[in-house]
């Protein structure tokens, strides 16, 4: 399907025409094709085989061909550059693909709570539907144990994995300290799903599963061609054209591997191309209309760039604590989300309330903290043997004491919008098509390392508790981006200072919508992907209705 | 612990080989584990497919530990499994061991396999497979370590009975089902 024999000239007639092959733009696709509407969606990446994935996982255990190679990431197409105070690491936060960044991601999904839609133009009770939809969609294992949870009345399609020993092991702790923990909602088969298997355990999810269990994109973009979406791969959009009125865009220019460059027209188009591509795409869309690019007339454009960020505390116990067995998480804790501040008690202790005095006396208050309670802590013995300067016995006597004691805890906490954290054009730079680069400018503010710092102290006093001789620490200095890239076109009533409406189209422009974390106002600190999902099942709709 | 041709098939499975194939089941080292190194490296030492199953062997013996029973059965089938349908990857591999080979040849006068088991793990540490940093691509230790040693490791280490050396039946890459996460060490 992908060799030089595919036909890549655009179709005559499109109701629909979709740019990018990831979560959203798959869903978009499928939604309207099963509706009877012409669809065709430009992916950029090429289309990869299910066959090799298990090539693929060897690529990502075994060291020597870097881990950009697991999904062809890097190279003159993927060029950026990184200009904000902090290094963004971009290659490593997307794939590109049918089936998007999805090919390599966790895959755990949460529904924002309520209270992040306080900056929103639309609420929770909105989106409550589509979660709903979006859920069955991906096919999700979770369970109602959540009390932090925002309120939900259908069971979740899938019953949640059950805990895992080292569960078992924080629970204890836990217990003494009043912390709670519950199951995570994972886009991933705890039995059959959708012609999927069940997960048999390889432990490499991030950035494969050889097994499909994970869900990944490239199953609905299988399921819009079967309705009959035209899907068509290698086929990065240049720029976008408009009318003489500027109100409508008229065609999406692609670039073909042979060389060619095509325009496909249709009435309707969708932005699914991720939070960096689709406001680079936009700017590179520049025309005397819009003179600072294409449904910018806010200047909001590529501003208010957003990621969550990698707070995490790790050591070792002296008990067996039976890592890696598995790639994903099973427990997590949602108490610190809607009151980072908050203490707790326990029958034996508990974790004590913040007060402001910490470490750094006056700094600002924390936001939203998820938990979580790794089943992957530390080395995994395949990566420690390939990587190590031993073999034989003097190998085995090395892994087995690297490996069996490791325990830890991660997390997540948000970013508020900052104009100034921003993706751009570098004029200076171009890819293979001769187009700007992408330049990132990012750092991470002082209520972010406030944040941090607040969930490194909880998972300190839960390790402690333990009895964990703590041996890592990831906080305010030497955090790292989640690769949840929010914000760049944001949402709003008011065309000033937002780019879509809450109807997910374009201000700009009639015809225009976006389906991407890019529209996200705020960004909470919950994985972004079910409400990326869920917002793309609601731009169909609104596609539709103009359809 | 005792290595079985059932941990050889279960590697191959997961390393996406189809097991079953007349090349694994009938050892037909000729069609499965031949190539011509010579053509490539224009260098001497075109040995014959059994000779460098012998060289892989002998390798084996140095990096795998000594506790472990059952490797030829295990690295044959694996081996030849591995390197079946896979032209290029069969070519590093053939192209790695001839490049052993030199290295014993000039250091001892020796194929690699007619070295006893102390100077055969002089020459993977002289030639400094132990420390170089594994790449299909690069230098002669790159490459041994890559396509032979790390192949040899992989193999172990992503089966069950090379994961229970180390404390966990069910290690990366391999599909070990997902009750054994939940289990808590046996007593
Ligand atoms: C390591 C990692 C772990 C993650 N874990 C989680 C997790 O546990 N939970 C969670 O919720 N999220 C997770 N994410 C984030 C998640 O992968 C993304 O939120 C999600 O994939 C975004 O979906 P999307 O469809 O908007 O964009 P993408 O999945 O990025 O897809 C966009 C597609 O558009 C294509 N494209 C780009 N530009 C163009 C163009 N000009 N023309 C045509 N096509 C184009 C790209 O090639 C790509 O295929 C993770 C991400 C990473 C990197
Ligand atoms: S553990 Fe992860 S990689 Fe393995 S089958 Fe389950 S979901 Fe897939």
């Amino acid at each position: 399907m992908t060799g030089s024999g595919t036909d890549r000239t655009p179709s005559e007639r499109a109701d629909v025409c979709v740019v990018g092959a990831g979560p959203a733009g798959a869903l978009v696709a499928h939604r309207l094709a099963r509706r009877g509407y012409d669809v065709v969606v430009l992916e950029a990446g090429e289309r990869f085989d299910f066959e090799d994935r298990k090539e693929r996982m060897e690529r990502a255990i075994r060291p020597g061909r870097g881990p950009l190679s697991v999904w062809e990431m890097g190279g003159p197409r993927d060029a950026y550059s990184s200009e904000g105070e902090w290094f963004y690491p971009l290659n490593r936060a997307r794939v590109k693909g049918v089936g998007g960044t999805t090919l390599h991601w966790q895959g755990m999904v949460m529904r924002l709570h309520e209270s992040d839609f306080e900056a929103w133009p639309i609420e929770y009770g909105d989106l409550r539907p589509y979660y709903a939809e979006a859920e069955a969609a991906l096919g999700v294992a979770g369970a109602d144990d959540n009390p932090y949870a925002p309120p939900r009345e259908e069971p979740f399609p899938m019953p949640a994995f059950s805990p895992s020993y080292s569960d078992s092991l924080f629970a204890e702790a836990c217990e003494r300290l009043g912390v709670t923990m519950h199951s995570v909602p994972n886009a991933r088969n705890s039995e059959g799903y959708d012609d999927r298997s069940s997960c048999v355990g390889y432990g490499t999810c991030k950035p494969v599963c050889p097994s499909g269990a994970k869900y990944s994109a490239d199953h609905h973009v299988e399921k819009a061609e079967e309705e009959g979406a035209r899907v068509i791969d290698r086929a990065p959009v240049q720029r976008l054209e408009h009318d003489d009125a500027g109100e409508r865009v008229t065609a999406a220019v692609y670039a073909t591997p042979e060389g060619e460059t095509h325009r496909q027209e249709a009435r309707e188009f969708v932005l699914a191309a991720g939070g960096v591509e689709i406001p680079r795409l936009l700017l590179l869309s520049e025309s005397p209309r819009y003179p600072d690019g294409l449904a910018n007339s806010s200047g909001a454009v590529g501003r208010y760039f957003m990621d969550h960020l990698f707070a995490g505390v790790g050591g070792t116990v002296d008990r067996e604590t039976r890592q890696n067995h598995v790639g994903f998480i099973t427990s997590e804790c949602h108490q610190f989300y809607d009151d980072p501040t908050r203490g707790t008690e326990g029958t034996d202790g508990g974790i004590p309330e913040w007060s402001g005095k910490g470490e750094r006396d006056g700094e600002p208050r924390p936001d939203s903290i998820k938990l979580e309670f790794l089943n992957y802590a530390g080395p995994s013995p395949v990566e420690m043997a390939l990587s190590g300067d031993q073999w034989g016995d003097d190998l085995l006597d090395t892994l087995r004491e690297g490996y069996g004691n490791s325990i830890a805890m991660g997390g997540l906490v948000g970013q508020r919008p900052r104009k100034e954290n921003r993706i751009a054009l570098d004029r200076s730079t171009t890819d293979d098509h001769g187009n700007p680069v992408p330049e990132l400018h990012w750092r991470v503010d002082d209520r972010t390392k406030a944040s941090l710092r607040r969930a490194n102290r909880i998972q300190r006093a839960i390790l402690d508790e333990l009895g964990a001789d703590i041996s890592w620490t990831v906080g305010p200095e030497n955090t790292g981006p989640a690769f949840h890239h929010m914000g760049t076109t944001r949402m709003g009533t008011n065309p000033d200072e937002s780019v879509v409406n809450p109807r997910l189209r374009t201000h700009d422009l009639r015809n225009l919508s976006i389906a991407s974390s890019s529209v996200f106002r705020t960004g909470g600190a919950l994985n972004p992907t079910l409400t990326i999902a869920a917002l793309a099942l609601k731009a169909a709709g609104h596609v539709e209705e103009r359809l | 612990m005792e290595l079985t041709r059932r941990d050889a098939l279960a590697a191959l499975a997961a390393s996406g080989v189809a097991v079953g194939t007349a090349a694994v089941l009938d050892d037909d080292l000729a069609d499965a584990f031949d190539g011509d190194a010579s053509d490539a490296s224009g260098g001497p030492s075109d040995s014959a497919p059994e000779e460098r199953m012998a060289t892989l062997l002998a390798i084996a013996d140095v990096v795998y530990p000594s506790r472990l029973s059952g490797v030829e059965e295990f690295v044959r089938t694996y081996a030849l499994g591995r390197v079946e349908d896979r032209e290029s990857y069969r070519e590093g591999m053939v192209q790695a061991l001839s490049t052993l080979d030199d290295y014993a040849r000039t250091w001892h006068d020796a194929e690699f396999r007619e070295l006893d088991p102390e100077t055969r793990e002089s020459v993977l540490d002289q030639m400094g497979a132990d420390t170089a940093d594994p790449d299909p691509e690069g230098g002669d230790s790159a490459r041994v370590r890559y396509y032979l040693v790390n192949e040899l490791l992989y193999a172990l280490y992503s089966s069950p009975t090379g994961g229970k050396l180390v404390g966990i039946e069910n290690p990366q890459g391999h599909p070990g089902g997902t009750g054994s996460y939940q289990r808590g060490p046996r007593r």
